[in-house]
């Protein structure tokens, strides 16, 4: 495994941040959040002209190749400014499902509407989803961006399924979320009729480590934007004639949020190498990412807001953002007990 | 180790087995395997980065105890390559190489623990000889070794990092007493130093006069280095050897047991790869932070594991069949660990340095 960027992932890294640093503000969040949590904007920018939107998916299908290193690159830039995208449904779940567990023609008909920005694609799993024939029953409260999608891939954890949102027997509903920036949508499906994908043992793994990886390096992304942010204030803020943040006990809040961080940061790349060189560690790899940066981003958040004092409770402040976009990736796609509960599984087998 | 070795193989206890650890020691450097790192010239093999880890994560795979010359071969033997002169190199490399010369580190003081910069023992120039009078403490494996680098203040009246001196000593003279200082686990690794005109050559400084802590500060980064790597062999067989108990006492069903075992699981593995990352960044100037967090990271790791490692044995972690107070592996690494956020600098002091250097807060203001 490298452990240090080459100078195409350093270029792609610095393409991002200064990409999401300058579209990506506090003003065009916050008006996203208003609406259905997409700065559509943004959204079509990305997907065209920054053209980082098919990394991680196959060229053959209109992506840009590479691979899980440079998505979790880009997940990193847009998690640092809370981007409010349709990142993680459309592209490294909906996307990566059909490109892995579809065939030529489920390829051809959506990967290139997905990776334009033309179409955005959500995706849920109900493990009690009932199928008779081709007409599906059954639905989530939960499906990120789910009122914009224009297609459901679904998951009942043993097959997948293409569903049009404007097929009749679909009802989405936008749920008023705690994290604004990513509004969940309750789906029901009603006898609808769902496209089956022929392989569904990979597509179901693709957009697993794809969703686990990408939601781990948002995490890192929005930590150390905290960590940066906080910085930034306890150099200017003077209370008791000092700079705050030359007082030991403020300094000690930093210095573990930074110790989680790197940390964090390892976990990141480490699975994200591990599920692009295929090896054996990938599983608790993508597990431990998303786990530990999910967790450390929360422990971050919190902070801020501590470490902010009046100012960090505020609507007007950015960091209820990170706040509650950390508590939304500890608990979606399974919470961190639940992964580190896979890891035990693999380090001491099942529980008796 | 299945061979002529074999007696000391897993020796928990650092100060274990001395005698025959020296023996191994100067056997590793027959076959030029004690100081890989260094160039060839001097004993070493020129290794890169990467053979060093390989080589230091096998020989801790193959459960051979800890180097009772390591601050030799990683601290005296690169500052003398850094910073020494040729003669010094001549006069000290070989026998450190050849794990004859065993060297321990006189830095803390009872007044200056972490504080290195308020260090006391004064040095002064009488003829050609330094006379040194002072105390250090918490000089590890003293009693074994048979030189010690010192820090002392050269300089009448100076205060701070300014003034120091780096000195090389020969342990075995009347003017330095050296007396074991009982730890937590019984074990007695820790010394007492005392230094009444204690003499070495005037040419035994390393650097200039004054130069002492620019000499100190360089040789602590030399910590921050490949040994990391092999530490966590170690850290693994650790965890192996709790998880193995877990399983054995069905601890394992416990479901808060499971969660603090993939934790620790979890910690390692990120331990590994942050050092990976640490070493395989070329750009020095940017590891810095991260490298910083390193400490930290694996005390604190650490001392958790100890506590998990108690929780998992249960009541019977707390009695030993041994009549002289000595702990078997787990026991021990419970009460040991307890150091690890105190040596090297404490947690409280890392998270100074983190945060000042690392994120470039301004000083706590000094009286």
């Amino acid at each position: 495994m490298e452990f240090a960027f080459n100078d195409d992932q350093q270029m792609i890294a610095e393409t991002a941040r200064a990409f999401f640093d300058e579209n990506a503000t506090s003003e065009r969040t916050r008006r996203a959040m208003a609406g259905d949590g997409i700065d559509h904007e943004l959204w079509v920018a990305f997907c065209q002209e920054l053209a980082l939107s098919g990394i991680g998916l196959p060229e053959s299908a209109g992506g840009a190749g590479l691979g899980l290193v440079e998505l979790a690159i880009v997940a990193e830039a847009a998690g640092a400014q809370v981007a409010a995208l349709p990142m993680l449904g459309s592209l490294a779940q909906a996307a990566q499902a059909i490109a892995a567990g579809g065939d030529e023609h489920h390829r051809a008909e959506w990967l290139p509407a997905l990776i334009s920005g033309a179409k955005i694609g959500g995706y849920f799993h109900d493990a009690t989803l009932r199928s008779d024939g081709d007409r599906l029953t059954g639905g989530s409260r939960f499906v990120p961006h789910g009122s914009s999608a224009d297609i459901f891939v679904v998951t009942d954890a043993r097959r997948l399924w293409i569903v049009r949102a404007d097929a009749p027997g679909v009802t989405v509903m936008q749920q008023t979320t705690m994290d604004q920036t990513r509004p969940l949508a309750h789906v029901t499906l009603d006898g609808v009729q769902g496209e089956l994908l022929p392989n569904a043992p990979a597509g179901l793994a693709a957009a697993h480590r794809a969703a686990f990886v990408m939601v781990a390096a948002e995490a890192l992304g929005g930590a150390q934007a905290c960590l940066d942010r906080t910085v930034a204030y306890a150099r200017e803020r003077v209370q008791f004639g000092r700079p705050i943040g030359s007082f030991q006990a403020y300094k000690h809040r930093l210095a573990d949020m930074m110790v989680e961080i790197e940390q964090a940061r390892s976990a990141v790349y480490w699975a994200a190498c591990a599920v692009d060189e295929q090896s054996d560690e990938a599983a608790m790899a993508v597990h431990a990412a998303k786990s530990f940066a999910a967790d450390t981003y929360f422990r971050c958040a919190g902070d801020m807001i501590q470490l902010h004092g009046g100012i960090g409770f505020t609507w007007e402040h950015d960091a209820h953002l990170y706040f509650k976009r950390a508590r939304a990736l500890q608990t979606m796609l399974g919470n961190g007990n639940w992964h580190r509960e896979q890891i035990a599984t693999m380090i001491l087998g099942e529980a008796a | 180790m299945a061979g002529e070795f074999r007696d000391i193989k897993g020796v928990a206890k650092l100060t274990g087995s001395p005698e025959r650890r020296k023996e191994w020691e100067q056997q590793l450097a027959a076959h030029r395997w004690s100081c890989i790192g260094w160039p060839s010239q001097w004993g070493g093999r020129d290794a890169t980065l990467a053979q060093q880890v390989i080589f230091a994560e096998e020989y801790a795979r193959a459960g051979v105890p800890g180097r009772v010359n390591h601050i030799g071969v990683e601290l005296a033997g690169p500052t003398i390559l850094t910073f020494g002169t040729e003669e010094q190199k001549q006069r000290f490399l070989p026998g450190i190489a050849a794990g004859t010369t065993i060297f321990c580190q006189g830095f803390s003081e009872p007044n200056a623990g972490s504080d290195l910069a308020s260090v006391r023992t004064k040095a002064r120039l009488e003829g050609d000889e330094w006379v040194v009078n002072g105390q250090k403490i918490w000089t590890s494996l003293a009693h074994i070794s048979d030189w010690i680098f010192v820090v002392t203040r050269t300089e009448e009246g100076s205060q701070g990092p300014k003034g120091l001196t780096f000195l090389m000593m020969p342990i075995d003279q009347p003017g330095i007493e050296i007396r074991g200082i009982k730890q937590i686990n019984g074990d007695a690794e820790f010394n007492e130093t005392f230094f009444t005109d204690a003499r070495c050559p005037a040419d035994s400084l390393i650097g200039g006069v004054g130069d002492g802590w620019k000499i100190a500060m360089g040789l602590l980064a030399f910590e921050r280095g490949v040994s990391t790597l092999g530490q966590q062999m170690g850290f693994r067989n650790e965890l192996d050897e709790i998880i193995a108990a877990a399983r054995a006492n069905g601890a394992a069903n416990d479901p808060l047991i499971r969660q603090r075992l993939a934790k620790a699981e979890i910690g390692l593995r990120l331990m590994r790869y942050g050092a990976m990352r640490m070493l395989s960044q070329t750009d020095h100037s940017r590891i810095d932070g991260a490298a910083l967090t390193y400490k930290i990271q694996w005390a604190s790791w650490r001392r958790n594991l100890g506590e998990l490692a108690m929780d998992v044995l249960g009541q019977g972690g707390e009695i030993t069949d041994h009549a002289d107070y000595e702990w078997d592996m787990l026991p021990n690494l419970f009460l040991f660990s307890r150091a690890d956020t105190i040596y090297g600098g404490t947690n409280q002091i890392q998270r100074n340095l983190i945060a000042e250097r690392g994120l470039g807060m301004p000083r706590e203001p000094r009286g």
